[in-house]
């Protein structure tokens, strides 16, 4: 498909802002075989494209993030989810870049998914939703950038699942893309990130107002299951030090003792179990449980060698981008050894790739937490292709 | 020394004067990339580098250089045969765990391979030693033994030994004393640093 022409003034053009929304024709072939359309994809863009359209930068969000990168929240109304990273002054910036965000294909916020309405049966999806991948995710991101006539894209940057399509970018579009940076990430879903997973979901169909994720009609949502699922995934992105530093054996301040006391029953005694009740419960309020369930499966199914007859390497043959690894010492959901890995295929394939590992107490969530040398490598690696 | 080259360590514009411009360089233990900066902006070279400390590694990339975190003992056959123009080993030869292995990795990796190393056998190590009876620390070897990163101690006759024994070919050997190049007459008396060009 021909790009769209782009805009010489973005800020007059309706396909550029905040809280952007697009109905694509479509179709878009998925991985499964199935043709969807139409394709909605909700999205937001910072800053402006300069007069040569190089200066786009993609920035793919993880399993439970959204297109409020760098903007509040309508929800929560907490600071978009990578503040520290995008804004002014910050290693992404929209005074210098044109940033996008959006919504991956399969969420709950406003990019076609699960909650959708399937235009065949007047009724939101559900699990007649197709199943989907990173890659679909990838090929949807694609075509907004068609409809928003960006060509090339400066960097594609992403850190979990984001990392997933950051690195999956280059090899599905080797000429759109110059740099990617992949950070906390994989190329392959281990047994345990799948066993992880599985546990989630698990739990949502466990809960008896799942019924089969037809649940939309009366509102009567799976929030218990869905509460547990957050809470089992929120433990792999912390780490043992972290939860140690922060809670220790603690208990839980209650109005008739500040320091807490053991009650002999099953309330939540220690600071961790409330903490984690609360992580469980505010997850609720903005997620969608089958949304949960279709996303955890497209990062199962995550396998880029498997693409290509089994070999990392090649999937990085017919790309001329530069890569930037990044991992963190204490994260455990994505360790070191699988950055590793994917270097060691970047460098088999010749391509031009950077990797280091950070020092960070804060396990897989670190690279959304207060990280300087991450700012630092992004920043250094992000301006080297600009000179 | 020209100006291109005249911020680096001695040894390290030694080895950029002697790079041919514009050809593909993998630097193992680049540090922070001083070597591999100053080839990319003076002479065009395309260049790569592995070096073992995070810190470093970041200082690199922040720099806009291609460094791989990892470890010359362990990580060098992911690079493929004579992918390179030249592999460079500066100042890391006697830091590795088996250095004749990461030497025949480089002579793998790159057509041609430079090793530059302190010569433990200068005379000032030597007095040290011999009237001292203390392990030397010096300028060059500024850590005592015991935290020192240098793991295999060599001499320039030592090298040249290995080079022997295992048939690789010398292409060309400089020999400093301080920031000055030196003399090859008695360079393993004399010279406290030593740049060798090898190939297979």
């Amino acid at each position: 498909m021909a790009p769209a022409p782009a805009p010489t003034a973005p800020h007059s053009d309706s396909r550029f802002g905040l809280g952007r929304q697009v109905r694509l024709d479509g179709p878009l072939r998925l991985d499964s075989g199935v043709a969807l359309a139409p394709v909605d994809i909700a999205y937001e863009t910072y800053g402006s494209l300069n007069a040569d359209r190089s200066n786009a930068v993609l920035i793919c969000h993880a399993l439970t993030g959204d297109q409020y990168l760098a903007s509040p929240h309508p929800l929560t109304g907490k600071p978009g989810w990578w503040w520290r990273m995008v804004g002014e002054g910050k290693p992404v910036d929209p005074a210098r870049h044109f940033i996008v965000c959006a919504n991956v294909l399969g969420s709950c916020m406003g990019s076609s998914g699960p909650a959708s309405v399937d235009p065949v049966r007047d009724e939101p999806f559900a699990m007649r939703f197709p199943v989907i991948t990173i890659g679909d995710m990838v090929r949807a991101q694609a075509m907004l950038l068609n409809h928003l006539g960006i060509e090339r894209l400066s960097a594609v940057i992403g850190g979990s699942m984001g990392g997933m399509q950051a690195l999956t970018w280059p090899t599905l579009y080797p000429d759109r893309v110059e740099s990617a940076i992949v950070i906390a990430s994989t190329a392959r879903h281990s047994a345990q990130n799948i066993a992880f997973h599985e546990v989630g979901r698990q739990a949502i169909m466990a809960d008896p107002r799942w019924r089969g994720g037809n649940y939309y009609g009366d509102n009567d949502v799976p929030s218990a299951g869905l509460a547990v699922a957050r809470m089992a995934a929120h433990i792999t992105y912390l780490s043992e030090a972290g939860l140690t530093e922060k809670f220790g054996r603690r208990l839980q301040a209650r109005p008739d003792s500040p320091g807490g006391q053991k009650t002999f029953g099953f309330d939540a005694d220690f600071q961790v179990e409330s903490y984690l009740r609360h992580q469980g419960l505010s997850f609720v309020e903005r997620f969608d449980a089958n949304s949960y369930l279709y996303i955890t499966r497209a990062m199962d199914y995550y396998d880029l060698a498997e693409d290509h007859e089994g070999s990392l390497a090649r999937a990085f043959a017919r790309t001329k981008a530069r890569f930037c690894v990044v991992s963190f010492d204490t994260d455990w959901l994505y360790p070191t050894a699988e950055s590793r890995v994917i270097v060691h295929a970047l460098n088999a394939s010749g391509a031009q790739a950077s990797f280091v590992e950070l020092s960070s107490p804060f396990g897989h969530d670190a690279f959304l937490l207060e990280a300087p040398e991450l700012n630092r490598v992004v920043d250094g690696f992000l301006r080297a292709g600009e000179r | 020394m020209n100006a291109a080259t005249q911020d680096l360590r001695p040894d390290l514009a030694l080895i950029a004067r002697n790079v041919t411009p514009g050809a593909r360089v993998l630097d193992i233990g680049c540090g922070d990339g001083a070597l591999m900066a100053a080839l990319r902006d003076r002479r065009q070279v395309d260049a790569r580098g592995l070096e073992i400390d995070p810190a470093n590694v970041a200082a690199a990339v922040a720099r806009g250089l291609s460094v791989v975190q990892g470890d010359a003992d362990t990580d060098l056959h992911y690079y493929g045969a004579r992918s390179f123009d030249y592999a460079i080993l500066s100042q890391t030869l006697q830091t590795t765990r088996r250095p004749d292995r990461v030497v025949e990795e480089l002579l793998r990796i790159g057509a041609q391979a430079f090793v530059s190393f302190p010569n433990f056998a200068h005379w000032r190590g030597r007095m040290s030693l011999a009237f001292g009876g203390r392990m030397p620390v010096t300028r060059l070897l500024p850590d005592t033994w015991y935290d020192t990163l240098n793991i295999h101690h060599l001499t320039i006759d030592d090298f040249r030994a290995l080079v022997k024994e295992r048939g690789w070919s010398i292409d060309g050997q400089w020999f400093l004393n301080g920031d000055r190049e030196t003399t090859h007459t008695n360079a393993n008396l004399f010279a406290q640093h030593a740049v060798f060009l090898l190939r297979r």
